[in-house]
């Protein structure tokens, strides 16, 4: 082992070297984002393709503009609100649903093919029955976001719970602990690095249920403002809708990144604590 | 506590009472886990269980810890009969599974926790002195994956004896860390056992480890799974690494290979 004066010099020579490449690593991803944006306007701008084809981004930044930050909010609002209910709806069925299943072989065996059925269901064809079924409001479009997002819930959580390992649930059963108790102590904290990789996928999952759900039925959201404008000819505010959709997207799954290192940083990889 | 001669303890404190265990596997056909065991173990003595893999010796362990009901026989603990966990045990396993959510302080009131919902001041109390007389002082707010494997392990034995059990169960506590640690534990558990007299059941599929811990060994063989053997480890205690280098030591070493490979003669 080096002597820990040689290696602080060494250190601070290879300093500046290695700050450039930090930044460099930082700064790569949004310099491709803008080569891109400047080669899509470009190209829009040289090939002179009409809006409806494909919209320039600044075509987009006019659009979007016009539309005015009152519309957007109202509109964003009504698309995260459904997301978000129905997010919190598969989390509440999923969990429980779960733990059933990592409990019992017999509910196992009931209850998993029928949840594979649900999975396979194209649920874009199932929304508008759902609609008629259910009738106009929340409740179809909260069911619609739930179908689609609660399925990876279930699957990672019965995982997780069944990957706790042998031993631990041995020392629980050797203390004459409930099964209540182990599933609790034990065995969901376990499931949470699990849980945590299919809540990530659902959260973006729930904006797609959201989307579908208002492209069937609904007065405001993203998805209806999508749908209402392509039907006028409206591209490039169609596009300005895309695009918040994929900051929602993205926004919320950081977030779900971020409550777990705020209150799980444990069951991160080592790398990352 | 007073001065214990584990070899001098007539009462018995645990005992086999032909003892048989069957599996039935995935296939329908009958695995004999165990066949017959019988034995006595006396209190506070060190027994090591030394055997080839698939020999019951898990399963021995399970069902003194009550966490499996044999097929035959019985397990009797202070004459009483074993039909589930107790309190008078505490478990060291493989692997130390502690709960890597919890840092190693309360890693080792967990098992209070968990069976309780609560701990008592006496048992975070008895915590300090366990973490400190396992060696890992310093180590109580650290989660276990900032700490070796080694001493991972050493918190899980903290763990198991936090409630200050009669009879300490170690299924092959050794045998996943690298051979110093292990030399290191070994003698250390040596230490613990003196300080704290306990009746010990250790796993293990290492001789040496077993001559230098036990007061007897427990020769088993596989398929069916059987008790070969008891050997009596006449080694004068205190031991250490130089007790690996007496000549009983390589006697005894020699008898238990001879047993083990003759049984796979056999076959």
């Amino acid at each position: 082992m080096s002597s820990p004066t040689t290696s602080a010099a060494r250190s601070s020579r290879a300093m500046p070297t290695i700050k450039l490449k930090a930044q460099a690593d930082r700064l790569a991803p949004w310099l491709a984002l803008l080569v891109l944006l400047l080669v899509w306007e470009a190209a829009c701008r040289l090939l002179k393709l009409p809006s409806f084809v494909l919209p320039s981004p600044s075509a987009i930044l006019a659009a979007t503009q016009k539309v005015g930050f009152g519309a957007w909010s109202e509109h964003i609002f009504a698309t995260l609100r459904v997301t978000l209910m129905g997010y919190g709806l598969s989390i509440l069925i999923g969990i429980p649903l779960a733990i059933a299943l990592a409990s019992s072989r017999l509910m196992s065996r009931t209850l998993y093919p029928l949840l594979v059925i649900v999975q396979s269901t194209p649920i874009v064809a199932v929304a508008p029955i759902i609609v008629v079924v259910m009738g106009a409001g929340d409740l179809p479009r909260v069911f619609i976001t739930f179908l689609i997002a609660f399925f990876p819930i279930v699957v990672s959580c019965v995982t997780g719970l069944l990957a706790t390992p042998e031993e631990l649930v041995e020392l629980s059963r050797s203390l004459g602990a409930s099964k209540a108790r182990e599933y609790r102590n034990i065995r969901l904290p376990y499931a949470i690095p699990h849980l945590f990789s299919a809540l990530r996928i659902s959260i973006t999952l729930a904006v797609i249920g959201a989307v579908v759900a208002e492209f069937v039925a609904a007065e405001k959201g993203l998805g209806y403002f999508i749908n209402f404008s392509t039907s006028m000819f409206q591209v490039p505010q169609a596009f300005a809708a895309l695009m918040m959709l994929v900051v929602i997207s993205l926004a919320l799954f950081h977030l779900i990144g971020l409550l777990q290192k705020a209150f799980f940083p444990w069951s991160l990889p080592k790398a990352q604590h | 506590m007073s001065a214990a001669a584990p070899n001098a303890t007539p009462r018995p404190n645990i005992s086999f009472d032909r003892v048989s265990q069957v599996f039935t596997s995935s296939d329908g056909s009958e695995v004999v886990a165990l066949d017959n065991a019988s034995f006595d173990i006396g209190r506070h003595e060190f027994i090591a269980v030394l055997g080839p893999s698939g020999c019951g010796k898990s399963t021995l362990l399970r069902i003194l810890a009550g966490l499996v009901r044999p097929t035959h026989g019985q397990v009797s603990i202070y004459g009483s009969p074993v039909d589930g966990p107790r309190d008078e045990i505490g478990i060291v396993f493989q692997k130390p599974t502690l709960l890597p959510w919890l840092n190693i302080r309360d890693n080792l009131t967990f098992p209070m926790r968990h069976k309780y919902g609560r701990v008592t001041a006496q048992e975070i109390t008895r915590g300090e002195e366990l973490l400190e007389l396992v060696g890992l002082k310093e180590f109580g707010n650290k989660r276990p994956d900032e700490l070796s494997g080694g001493m991972q392990q050493r918190a899980a034995i903290a763990r198991a004896l936090l409630h200050d059990p009669e009879i300490l169960l170690m299924d092959e506590p050794f045998s996943a860390l690298d051979a110093l640690t292990r030399d290191e534990l070994s003698l250390e558990l040596l230490n613990i056992w003196t300080q704290r007299p306990k009746t010990v059941l250790f796993i293990t599929h290492s001789i040496p480890e077993a001559l230098l811990l036990a007061d007897r060994i427990l020769v088993m063989s596989a398929r069916p799974g059987r008790v070969q053997e008891i050997i009596d480890v006449d080694l004068p205690r205190p031991r250490s690494m130089e007790t690996l280098t007496e000549p009983r030591f390589n006697e005894l070493a020699n008898h238990i290979r001879r047993k083990v490979f003759s049984r796979h003669a056999d076959h």
